[in-house]
Parts: structure tokens; C-alpha cells; sequence
């Protein structure tokens, strides 16, 4: 049991280890695992996009209806959102202090990343499923 | 009694309007501030991959705007906000090993990491002339 007067954590609140946010490092964890996924993932998306710059509709279709190409661009945008999410998260908690707008901000945040995320993957699909 | 003063008297942190301006802590603002540009440029991303799933003629609009010179300046600046980006977040993931963190080597990074990004943007851009 902890004994000082001056330790301000329960005994609970040790054991779990989650401190004041409630999530512990689970935050700074997933931020660095997508940092990480993103590299090999952003510089996929740089060639695919570079070699496919002036190319026909037809060809850009069927160059992103390709399974392996559609796999990794659902890779890469779910790995970008996901890490985008987060990092305008911690950009919003640092900056906005008033609860009203930072919940406000926070909410907005996630309904963007999901709008997006979930309009690029339905486009990647479709596409890969046949236009 | 002794401290009535002592939150008046409490040395502040100067404000960063204040400090002088040293190349790791404008690449630490630059980080932020392209992440937050790749932020909204991920419209970009969605609108182009949506505008392929749905028809030629809404494609090639797209398209039309994305190769207009608003469209490429646009273009530009996310690649090179992207490959800074990257380059300083490998930077965060080094430091995240405890490597590279000595006063020295962290302004060197700094400078290594605008002057690459520059680089690798423009040879990125020349091949996509290339190849076009
Ligand atoms: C290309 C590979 C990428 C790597 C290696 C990377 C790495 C990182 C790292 C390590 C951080 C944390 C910085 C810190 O703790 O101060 C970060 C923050 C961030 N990233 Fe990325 N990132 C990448 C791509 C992206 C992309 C594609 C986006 C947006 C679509 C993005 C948006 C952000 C945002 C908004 C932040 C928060 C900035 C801040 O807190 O200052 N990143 N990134």
C-alpha cells in the first residue's frame, strides 16, 4: 500500500496504470504504430499516384481495381486516418481549453476522419469490385 | 504569511513570441503544421479516389482541375508537406529509441530533414513529368 500523505494516486489507480486521461499510453502507442505502418504505406501511395499522373480514366480504374493495389490503398488510407485522427486530437487537446468548443472539436474531428475514411475505402471497393 | 507574494512573484516561462527562433523547434512547429495540412489534404485524396469510382466525365473533371495551376500549386505543397512530414516523423521515431537526441546531432537532423524534403519533392515531381 502506498503511504505518503503525498501520493495523490489509489493503490487502484496504480494498478491499472491508465492515469488521468483513462486510456494510459494507448494514445501514444497507436500514433507511433500507424507512424510506423505509414512510411512503407505513404511512399506506395506516392507511386502509385506518380504513375498514374496523366493517365486515362480506364487506365487509373483498372490500375486501382488491381486486389493487391486495392489492398494496400485500404492500408494506407485506414493507416493514415487512424493517424491523422489522433494527431489533430492531441493538436485540439494543446491548443482549445474551453470544454464547450474542445468537445465540440473533438466530436468534429472524429466525424472527418470517419467521412473520409469511410468515402475513400467505399471508392477504393467499388473500385475494386468492378466500378 | 511568508507567501502572499508567491504566485505574483513566480518566474513565468517566456512565451514563444519571445524565444529566438533555433531550426529544432521550427521543424517541431513545421511538423504540426504539416500534419495538420495532411489533415485536410486527405479531402484531396478521397475526393480523387471517389471522383475514379464514379464516371469518366466526373473524373476528368477532376482531373482538369487537379492539373490547372491552382490544382498543381495545391499538389505541390501536399507532396512537399507529405515527405517533410514523413521524414520528421522518422526523426520522432528515431528519437523514440533514445538515439539522436544530443543538442548537435538534433540541430544537424533538423537541417538535414528541410533540405531533403525540398529535394526528394522536386525529384518526385520531375518523375512525374517523366512518366506522364
Ligand atoms: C508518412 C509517414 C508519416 C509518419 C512517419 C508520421 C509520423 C508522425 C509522428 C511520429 C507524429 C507525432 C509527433 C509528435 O509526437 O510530436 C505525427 C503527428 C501527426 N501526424 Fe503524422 N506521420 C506520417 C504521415 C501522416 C499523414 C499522411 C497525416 C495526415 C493525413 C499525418 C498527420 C499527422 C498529424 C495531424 C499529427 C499531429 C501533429 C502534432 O501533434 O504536432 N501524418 N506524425
Amino acid at each position: 500500500m502506498s503511504g505518503s500523505i503525498n501520493e495523490l494516486r489509489t493503490p487502484l489507480s496504480k494498478v491499472r496504470g491508465l492515469g488521468s486521461a483513462k486510456e494510459g499510453t494507448d494514445h501514444f502507442w497507436r500514433q507511433r504504430l500507424t507512424a510506423i505502418a505509414n512510411v512503407p504505406l505513404i511512399l506506395f501511395f506516392l507511386w502509385t499516384v506518380i504513375s498514374l499522373n496523366g493517365a486515362s480514366h480506364k487506365d487509373v480504374v483498372a490500375h486501382l481495381s488491381s486486389p493487391i493495389v486495392a489492398i494496400v490503398m485500404l492500408l494506407v488510407i485506414i493507416s493514415g486516418i487512424v493517424h491523422m485522427k489522433l494527431g489533430m486530437q492531441t493538436i485540439i487537446e494543446d491548443y482549445v481549453h474551453s470544454d464547450r468548443t474542445k468537445i465540440a472539436l473533438l466530436i468534429l474531428n472524429i466525424f472527418f476522419a470517419f467521412t473520409m475514411g469511410l468515402g475513400a475505402c467505399f471508392a477504393i471497393l467499388k473500385l475494386a469490385f468492378g466500378g | 504569511m511568508a507567501n502572499l507574494n508567491a504566485s505574483s512573484n513566480r518566474p513565468l516561462s517566456p512565451h514563444l513570441s519571445i524565444y529566438k527562433p533555433i531550426p529544432t523547434m521550427v521543424m517541431s512547429i513545421i511538423h504540426r503544421i504539416t500534419g495538420a495540412a495532411l489533415y485536410f489534404g486527405t479531402i484531396l485524396v478521397a475526393w480523387w479516389l471517389i471522383s475514379a469510382a464514379s464516371s469518366e466525365a466526373y473524373f476528368e473533371w477532376v482531373n482538369g482541375f487537379f492539373g490547372s495551376f491552382i490544382g498543381r500549386l495545391i499538389l505541390f505543397g501536399y507532396t512537399w508537406a507529405l515527405v517533410h512530414h514523413m521524414l520528421g516523423g522518422i526523426r520522432h521515431l528515431v528519437w523514440d529509441t533514445g538515439r539522436g537526441l544530443e543538442k548537435e546531432t538534433a540541430t544537424k537532423l533538423a537541417y538535414a530533414t528541410i533540405s531533403a524534403s525540398i529535394v526528394i519533392t522536386v525529384i518526385l515531381w520531375v518523375i512525374g513529368y517523366a512518366v506522364n
